[in-house]
């Protein structure tokens, strides 16, 4: 008898990854699903510097300087280096608990909430923590099953927890969290002064042109449309680009997110502080721009066994290059480090006496829902899903 | 393969001794973000491991990852050279918070080897958790009797 040998490709972790993610390049890139206005960024910032090089920067060249277009080009690549490490890099994504992590917090919530009456709203399922003198409020997160870390939040477009979550931006089509925060002020930063350069520029060559030919409207050429073309893209990227960038220099030297400051969650009512900033508006900037550059801890690339539900990690993950110390969990109920996807909360139940959240889209038929009313969630809890 | 009381390496442990239950130790956030762990000895561990042990262990975790999450001049060195290279200087160079990641890794085998597995237990890389939790498995003996395996309910002891 001869044995076939089949040879299958590797399932790689990022295939099996809750979310709503993209994946691209085996599990390299990462993106939100919709992807729409991130190729119309690209279509804005490519078009208009082509034409910019087409068009203005040989005449500009050969009449002013040749320093012009180049650094136009630095600017340019700058610009797009930015923008293309913001939206392909992981946010910070927290990976989901596996099941005996979220077990092991289901019993200490029980165990802390005590016996709760029948019919009573079980208290709601938030953790105090003293941070700088500053008592903070630890959220649990009913799809991901974990009490967030501080400045974490749960991203409804993404469906996964981001650690230091700023704000989703469609413009780059990706969430901006604590790893590319500070790629995603550059991009807007150059983006800037790329802008502003071209706009400039367009104004310079046109007022030459005017003063060396006076003719200038009346020979037919495609530059003047161009230039107009040009300006007019400027003109409204200016004003949305350099607010923007001014924002989010203004959040980072109060060391903020957006999240933070749409919430107000520091806005210094109830003699609240931001227990995060220095004090220091230097010191503010160091920490968010020039931190280390932390790494992923969604190991995407890691290789999944097919039979078990443990899987080892392959040296291809940057974090995790150790052999596996994975414990064979024999016992593990799930078939798979996945927690099934859940709609809001308004729909989980509290939890109290049940181990597991049932999933009102896949019930699972070894645990029977536990007979709560629907409403008996708490208002904080409802908050959870938005962002 | 028959076994002694005591687990000699992490092969033994595995192939002959049950899951029995697993410990995780939470976060200890009261400095801020920065990653550190909660060095307050959980009671499950408490016939299976000495405090000191467990205390140092998750000591030297913490100043590890504080010595990865460092600001000073390196980190700015580090971050003003990868911004001028457009961060492709990342390609060839691991970040300092890597180098550390590995230093970390080893330290845990290490202790995996020396101190937890003759105990009978495991411990699990944070990384691998998110940075969320230090998991420590605990594993029973398989010839010994009594021993229960999947998740135990254990008594709420908890913080």
């Amino acid at each position: 008898m001869s044995a076939v040998m089949i040879i299958r490709k590797p399932t790689r972790k990022w295939e099996k990854l809750p979310g709503k993610n993209t994946f691209c390049c085996d599990g390299r890139v990462m993106m939100a699903r919709q992807k729409g206005v991130f190729y119309l960024t690209l279509f804005l910032i490519v078009g208009t510097c082509s034409l910019f090089f087409a068009f203005e920067c040989p005449y500009l060249a050969v009449h002013l300087s040749p320093a012009i277009p180049v650094f136009a080009v630095l600017l340019f690549i700058f610009v797009m280096a930015m923008l293309l490490r913001t939206s392909f890099s992981d946010p910070g994504v927290l990976p989901r608990a596996l099941p005996e992590e979220a077990n092991f917090i289901e019993m200490e919530i029980e165990a802390a909430n005590g016996n709760v009456l029948a019919g009573q709203r079980p208290p709601p399922r938030i953790k105090n923590v003293q941070i700088n003198n500053q008592i903070v409020k630890l959220k649990y997160c009913y799809t991901c099953k974990i009490f967030r870390p501080p400045r974490a939040s749960h991203c409804s477009i993404c469906d996964n927890c981001v650690d230091r979550f700023d704000h989703h931006c469609p413009w780059v089509g990706n969430c901006v969290g604590k790893r590319n925060y500070r790629y995603f002020y550059l991009f807007t930063l150059s983006l800037s002064l790329l802008t502003i350069y071209i706009f400039a520029f367009n104004i310079v060559h046109v007022v030459l042109r005017e003063y060396r030919s006076k003719k200038m409207f009346h020979v037919v050429s495609l530059t003047p449309h161009c230039t107009v073309l040009e300006v007019l893209v400027c003109f409204f990227t200016i004003w949305s680009v350099v607010g923007l960038t001014g924002f989010h220099t203004y959040l980072i030297s109060l060391n903020q997110t957006t999240n933070e400051d749409i919430k107000g969650s520091w806005s210094g009512k109830n003699r609240v502080q931001n227990p995060y900033s220095h004090k220091n508006i230097i010191k503010n900037c160091c920490e968010v721009l020039c931190s280390p550059t932390f790494p992923s801890v969604l190991d995407r690339r890691g290789v999944m066994l097919e039979d078990s539900s443990s899987p080892t990690h392959s040296d291809a993950s940057a974090a995790s290059t150790h052999k596996s110390s994975n414990p064979v969990s024999q016992t593990t109920k799930s078939s798979a480090p996945l927690i099934p996807n859940e709609h809001t909360p308004d729909e989980a139940k509290p939890g109290i006496g049940a181990g597991t959240q049932k999933s009102t889209s896949s019930p699972k038929g070894e645990k029977p829902p536990s007979p709560t009313s629907p409403n008996a969630v708490a208002p904080a809890v409802i908050k959870e899903s938005t962002h | 393969m028959y076994l002694v009381s005591a687990f000699h390496n992490l092969q033994e442990l595995r192939h002959s001794a049950s899951l029995a239950n697993k410990v995780f130790i939470q976060r200890d956030y009261t400095d801020g973000t920065v990653c550190k762990f909660q060095t307050k000895f959980p009671s499950e561990l408490d016939s299976r491991i000495e405090r000191t042990l467990f205390e140092d262990t998750v000591k030297t975790l913490n100043n590890y990852y504080a010595e990865a999450e460092k600001i000073g001049g390196q980190s700015y060195l580090e971050g003003c050279l990868a911004c001028l290279t457009v961060y492709l200087i990342f390609l060839c160079i691991e970040t300092r918070y890597e180098k550390v990641l590995k230093k970390i890794s080893r330290y845990i085998q290490e202790q995996n080897e020396k101190v937890y597995a003759p105990r009978g237990l495991l411990i699990t890389d944070p990384i691998e958790r998110g940075m969320r939790v230090i998991e420590i498995s605990v594993y029973e003996d398989r010839g010994s009797s009594g021993s229960s395996s999947g998740s135990s309910t254990t008594s709420s002891s908890g913080r």
